[in-house]
């Protein structure tokens, strides 16, 4: 419920930004840019990049560089080298066969289904509260809407349990994927509903008149007009999926077969006498598709993480 | 393996993904092809079944059902068969670890990590939107928000990695300590209590970058003749911001907050990353993983799921109440 709110009360909020670009603004910008507020701005910045920036250079140096000096010292005996991105993603090693190729390989498959499921399961749900509305249907949206205060961990037991007891479901996607549907499903369906219930009436009674189905009226006009709103929350769900530990701990009952990249680098983190070389390129190799689909999308994306940072 | 192996690995796990798609949509658009031939009043209620049914089904068995479930089991021993009644909380509250060690840290951590983040992304909201630059600064202090928590735990752990002085350093903290003349700097990661703060900087570290974006949007939505009236009445500096600008942006601060809150009560992948736990810095939610999943007793990890439920619920219900309240007022 906290987040539900939080995005509706944001949302209200967003237009203002570009309104108060006036001329008194930019003067008030003036007068009280002192050199402290820089300093303190240009230092979180630069705090906040270093951490980032020594992983990369980590990443390029090689293995001895690596293990016998810090990689500040990278800038007076620069020697770069790409092999370390080649033994973490192809090379067996490390108790892994084939890399960190397949775990990435794994993170992509479950990734793109556990966003398409509970984005067309969710804006299904969301339509049909909104607008073939029927006695207890607010009912069930506050409901819905309400078990978003249940967290994840409630659920990981019994959710388990059912699918253990499910023949052949052990050590592939399907628990993974459906969970993640699953504990997508309340927001997914509040923000959907938010956008959906604010489409123009007249269109769909127009198209009901005409003898159009509620399938038909949703495939043909509900689809194309929430576009905005499916695009924001797929973007937002594909990072979610992808960053997230713990669902995929669980689920994918410790099988390497389907294990995403953030479980085996949690395991390789936590061996002792780390190859950082190795650890750091495969730490870029999982950072570097949420940062690209963050700055291509950044539009969608502040809107969607907005909306889910307190999911989970 | 081979790369060629590695290959066809790879392509048959994308065929599965590509197939399981496929399956999903054509069953969607085969009931909707069915349900739609469907007329008169029949189609109505069809309708809100296919629309309405998977989701509900999916939310009763996958998050109502299993949350009754875990409630049930947090009364149940080990295997989740005999009744123990409340001895699993008699357990949490009276055993020296879980109190003193799992409780008091996940207390610390709601207690400092979320204020920490909620001043410091204020302080930069306040000041970041009046510099040359504003977009370059907010995405470089915000770019850490698109990385894992398992991702900047990696990153975090080669900067805590402590050697002997006497060694080559190669993690930047021991070797800042020692340019600044600290000579016999601590082991970081397994120095208690000093190792859970250096964890909830992390966190810090990953959510300061929500907060500025947000109270940056809040401030920039205050009114300016609001502000104008206030500096035209002779407020200034300290007084304009506590007086004014902070109480008008006060019920986004309190989102900002609790939201903060609630993500740092489930923390997980940080502590189980950095520490695995080890070193007293062992925290309520994955003391109820490694209890559910690693000590197997399923009585134990359920009764700190239903504490992890409990701490998360009055901080929902006061954001609920703060924010109707702040609307009503409008």
């Amino acid at each position: 419920m906290t987040s539900a709110e939080a995005v509706e009360y944001l949302a209200t909020e967003k237009p203002a930004t570009a309104e108060r670009r006036g001329p008194v603004s930019r003067n008030r910008r003036g007068r009280f840019s002192g050199p402290l507020a820089t300093m303190f701005v240009l230092a979180v910045a630069i705090f906040w990049t270093i951490p980032t920036f020594g992983l990369l250079i980590t990443s390029i140096r090689p293995q001895g560089d690596v293990a016998n000096t810090g990689w500040w010292t990278f800038f007076e005996h620069p020697s770069f080298t790409l092999s370390n991105y080649n033994t973490v993603l192809f090379v067996s090693g490390f108790g892994a066969e084939g890399g960190l190729m397949p775990y990435v390989v794994n993170s992509l498959v479950i990734c793109i289904p556990a966003t398409i499921f509970p984005l067309v399961i969710a804006s299904m749900a969301a339509y049909c509260l909104s607008w073939v509305r029927f006695r207890g249907s607010d009912t069930i949206f506050f409901i819905v809407f309400a078990l978003q205060v249940v967290p994840i961990q409630m659920a990981l037991v019994p959710l388990l349990k059912i699918f253990t007891s499910i023949p052949g479901a052990g050590g592939t996607y399907v628990p993974v994927w459906i969970a993640h549907t699953i504990f997508a499903l309340p927001l997914a369906t509040f923000l959907l509903h938010n956008f959906i219930n604010q489409l123009p009436g007249e269109v769909m009674e127009a198209a009901l008149v005409d003898g159009a189905t509620h399938f038909r009226i949703f495939r043909s006009i509900v689809l194309p007009l929430a576009a905005p709103a499916l695009a924001s929350f797929a973007i937002f769900q594909f990072l979610w999926v992808w960053n997230d530990l713990l669902v995929a701990l669980t689920f994918t009952g410790g099988s390497d077969e389907v294990a995403p990249v953030t479980q085996r680098l949690a395991q390789l983190s936590g061996g002792f006498g780390s190859h950082w070389e190795v650890t750091t390129a495969g730490a870029f190799v999982s950072i570097v598709i949420p940062v690209v689909v963050f700055f291509s999308l950044q539009r969608y994306f502040v809107r969607g993480l907005l909306a889910g940072s307190v999911k989970g | 393996m081979t790369l060629a192996s590695t290959l066809s690995d790879s392509v048959s796990k994308f065929g599965v993904m590509i197939a399981a798609v496929a399956i999903f949509l054509a069953v969607v658009l085969v009931i909707f092809f069915l349900a739609s031939r469907a007329s008169g009043r029949l189609s109505r209620w069809l309708a809100i079944v296919v629309f309405l049914g998977p989701a509900v089904a999916m939310l009763l068995i996958g998050l109502v059902y299993p949350a009754i479930r875990t409630l049930w089991y947090s009364f149940h021993g080990e295997s989740g068969l005999n009744w123990l009644g409340l001895a699993n909380y008699k357990w949490i509250f009276t055993t020296e670890r879980i109190v003193h060690e799992v409780l008091f840290n996940t207390l610390l951590w709601i207690l400092v990590a979320p204020t920490v983040v909620t001043v410091l992304g204020l302080s930069l909201a306040l000041v970041v939107d009046r510099l040359r630059g504003e977009a370059v600064y907010k995405s470089l202090i915000f770019v850490p928000m698109a990385v894992s928590f398992v991702g900047a735990s990696i990153i975090w752990k080669f900067i805590y990695q402590y050697r002997d002085r006497n060694e080559p350093q190669i993690g930047l903290l021991n070797q800042a300590a020692l340019a600044l003349g600290w000579h016999h700097p601590p082991n970081w990661l397994l120095s208690k209590p000093l190792n859970t703060f250096l964890l909830m900087v992390i966190l810090v570290w990953v959510q300061t970058g929500f907060a500025m974006v947000v109270l940056s949007a809040a401030i920039k939505a205050i009114p300016t003749d609001i502000v104008e009236a206030a500096e035209v009445d002779g407020a200034r500096g300290a007084r304009l911001l506590f007086s004014v600008k902070i109480p008008l942006i006060r019920s986004t601060l309190i989102v900002v907050l609790t939201t903060v809150m609630i993500t740092t009560l489930k923390i997980f992948d940080i502590v189980r990353t950095m520490t695995g736990g080890n070193f007293g810095t062992q925290v309520l939610a994955n003391e109820m993983y490694s209890q559910s999943f690693e000590q197997y007793n399923t009585g134990r990890g359920s009764a700190l799921a239903v504490i992890l439920f409990l701490g998360v619920l009055p901080l929902v219900g006061y954001n609920i109440v703060q924010l109707r309240r702040e609307r009503g007022n409008r």
